[in-house]
């Protein structure tokens, strides 16, 4: 009973909404726009649990003295300020709450902590950009064209000679290491950069660097996020079935039919 | 002659210019025709017609008559328009509506359309491809859940994201550190929410019988509530009921960054030895990634973002590339009700990329110019 009743409430809903999504009459828009309401409803209790669960786990820390217990009465005085200060001089413009708490507070502290996403961006950089495997090879050489593509300077180099300048630090890194996997590359470059010239009666192609950018981001880069995609869609699709139907029951925390 | 002279100056200052176009009136519309608005809820009449010939108007004026009023002028419209919609009207009444192409002094009016009435739709006709591969999609999943009903073996390729949990869990275990756990910062609506509550319970089972400590802060309440459940009753399934602490399962705070910087101290203070980040993640993928990467804890992400994915990949361990997260609860469990849709689903790519790959060479050959007939066929498929 426990389990069948929240099953047989996801079926019908489920089933009910799919059929929803086909039908434009105002009995099927009126039915969306309810639920919707018992979505939100359902939200504001679960939001006083939410509270709870914050108060809770917080006077827990304190009573048993754990380590950082200082932050859970700045959390828990915070909360409660903030609460007294919305309740008793309510939230509207040019209130305590609007101009203190929330202008002058929470949004500079948001801010800060967007702001840290640069240096961890920075580090992560980093991180991703040493070469050691091919792939990673291959998503440095992608990277820093993109890159030079989008600062005003990359707008005078030309692909060509950004090859020739990659070409040659290959060959300087493949002598110095004496990698033959980087002579090889090193090699393939050179042959390619000629066939290429070829093609253009010897002379420099007229392929800039923001273009070489632009057909990066909207070729492979695109092609490969379409991919996942797809599957992203199949798999949400999937999801939603087996959940609708009850195949799926982790939600409820597992268990055979 | 003072009297003349300024007489012909104020003829020179206001006389406008001649112009020719407006000495004629404006041709009236052609072709007006009015019908009921396809695929809506009713109570709506599109209209439509195109400029006629001659001098362009300088508005457009859009009569409607019928109840309750018997003749009005609804809308004036501009003179590029050549449509318009009329949300005032009631269903199953009949209306009659004149254009009128207006300029100067001058309102030259089509003639009346023939009576239309407005109704609500059963059926939304453009939604019927999305219906169509709805259909074939669930045919496939339905088929090889009943394939795999009847047990026939499913393979399913490895994910090196998945396998690792048992190493994590296990890694948690012999250091005596905790598991973090971020069910993402989506609400229960989001399927990769559902996704990663459903790997929740795979992972609190391993983490009962292990017996490590799982913490799961969250963002969302409802996610909160449906979270703390799922655990409690993995852990009643481990046949460890009493190993469930009510408070490893948490709610924060709603604010995005608030809560990442609460997830930031917590893996700073607690030195987590496992991280999972699966679930909906917005610009703080990184933050708390790289944050579980200094602290030296294995990481395993997964999220259907494709913008956050380059964060996880750089800074965690393993990546749940998209449809890995979905997969991942069938994975787990190798319940084989599971495995038998993911089959499904692949088999829905397929289907997929067999169109793709048509299109693509339909496309190609319908540029040969002796091979229009190709061009015939994609026009059939496009999208009008």
């Amino acid at each position: 009973m426990k389990r069948s009743i929240p099953l047989a409430i996801c079926l019908i809903m489920g089933a009910a909404m799919m059929v929803q999504f086909f039908v434009p009459h105002p009995v099927s828009v009126g039915f969306y726009d309810l639920t919707m309401k018992w979505v939100r409803i359902v939200g504001a209790f679960a939001l006083v649990l939410g509270t709870g669960s914050l108060v809770m786990y917080h006077v827990d820390r304190i009573q048993r003295r754990k380590t950082g217990r200082y932050y859970s009465i700045v959390t828990l005085t915070a909360a409660a300020a903030t609460a007294v200060i919305g309740l008793g001089w309510g939230i509207k413009p040019g209130s305590i709450f609007q101009d203190v708490i929330f202008s002058n507070l929470l949004v500079p502290l948001n801010a800060s902590m967007f702001a840290i996403l640069a240096f961890y961006m920075a580090s992560a950089a980093y991180r991703a950009f040493r070469a050691r495997t091919r792939e990673a090879a291959l998503l440095l050489v992608a990277a820093f064209v993109v890159m030079l593509g989008m600062v005003p300077i990359g707008a005078h180099i030309p692909f060509f000679w950004f090859l020739v300048v990659l070409a040659v630090a290959l060959l300087v890194a493949g002598l110095v290491t004496r990698s033959k996997a980087l002579m090889v590359g090193t090699g393939a470059l050179v042959v390619g950069l000629l066939v290429w010239m070829g093609f253009w009666k010897f002379k420099v192609p007229q392929l800039m660097l923001p273009d070489t950018a632009e057909w990066v981001l909207s070729v492979p880069n695109m092609a490969a996020k379409r991919a996942i995609l797809f599957g992203i869609a199949l798999g949400g699709i999937a999801t939603s079935l087996k959940v609708i139907l009850g195949i799926e029951r982790g939600w409820l925390g597992g268990g055979k039919q | 002659m003072i009297p003349f002279l300024i007489l012909l100056l104020a003829a020179g200052q206001v006389a406008p210019p001649v112009d020719t176009a407006r000495l004629s009136p404006p041709a009236p519309p052609a072709g007006v025709t009015a019908f009921d608005t396809p695929n809506d809820a009713g109570k709506s009449i599109t209209l439509s017609w195109s400029a006629g010939e001659g001098a362009a108007p300088e508005a457009w004026l859009v009569e409607r008559s019928g109840p309750p009023e018997s003749t009005k002028v609804v809308a004036a419209t501009e003179p590029a328009d050549v449509g318009y919609l009329d949300e005032g009207v009631t269903n199953r009444t009949k209306y009659t509506y004149r254009i009128a192409a207006v300029a100067g002094a001058d309102t030259i009016w089509s003639g009346p359309t023939l009576p239309v009435s407005s109704s609500a739709q059963l059926f939304n006709t453009v939604r019927l491809n999305i219906l169509i591969a709805m259909v074939v999609f669930f045919t496939l999943i339905i088929y090889y859940i009943e394939s795999a009903k009847k047990g026939k073996s499913l393979f399913v390729r490895r994910i090196a994201g998945l396998d690792a949990v048992e190493e994590a869990v296990g890694r948690a275990t012999e250091m005596g550190r905790p598991i973090i756990y971020v069910p993402g910062l989506g609400s229960v609506s989001d399927i990769a929410t559902i996704a990663s509550l459903n790997i929740l319970g795979e992972v609190a089972k391993k983490v009962a019988q292990y017996d490590s400590a799982l913490l799961v802060p969250n963002r969302d309440p409802i996610v909160y509530t449906v979270a703390s459940e799922i655990v409690k009753e993995s852990y009643a399934k481990a046949g460890r009921p009493d190993a469930f602490k009510a408070d490893s399962v948490f709610f924060i705070t709603s604010e995005q960054f608030a809560y990442a910087a609460a997830v930031d101290g917590l893996m700073a203070r607690e030195k987590p030895a496992t991280n999972f980040f699966l679930g909906m993640f917005w610009a703080e993928s990184l933050v708390l990634a790289e944050t579980g990467a200094q602290t030296g804890a294995i990481q395993i992400a997964g999220t259907d973002s494709v913008y956050q994915l380059p964060f996880f990949i750089t800074a965690c361990d393993y990546t749940l590339i998209g449809e890995e997260l979905y997969a991942a609860s069938a994975y787990l469990s190798r319940e084989p009700l599971l495995l038998g849709s993911l089959k499904g689903q692949d088999y829905g790519k397929l289907v997929i990329l067999a169109v793709v790959t048509l299109g693509s060479v339909l496309l190609l050959l319908s540029k040969i110019p002796a091979l229009g007939f190709f061009g015939r066929i994609i026009g059939f498929f496009s999208v009008r």
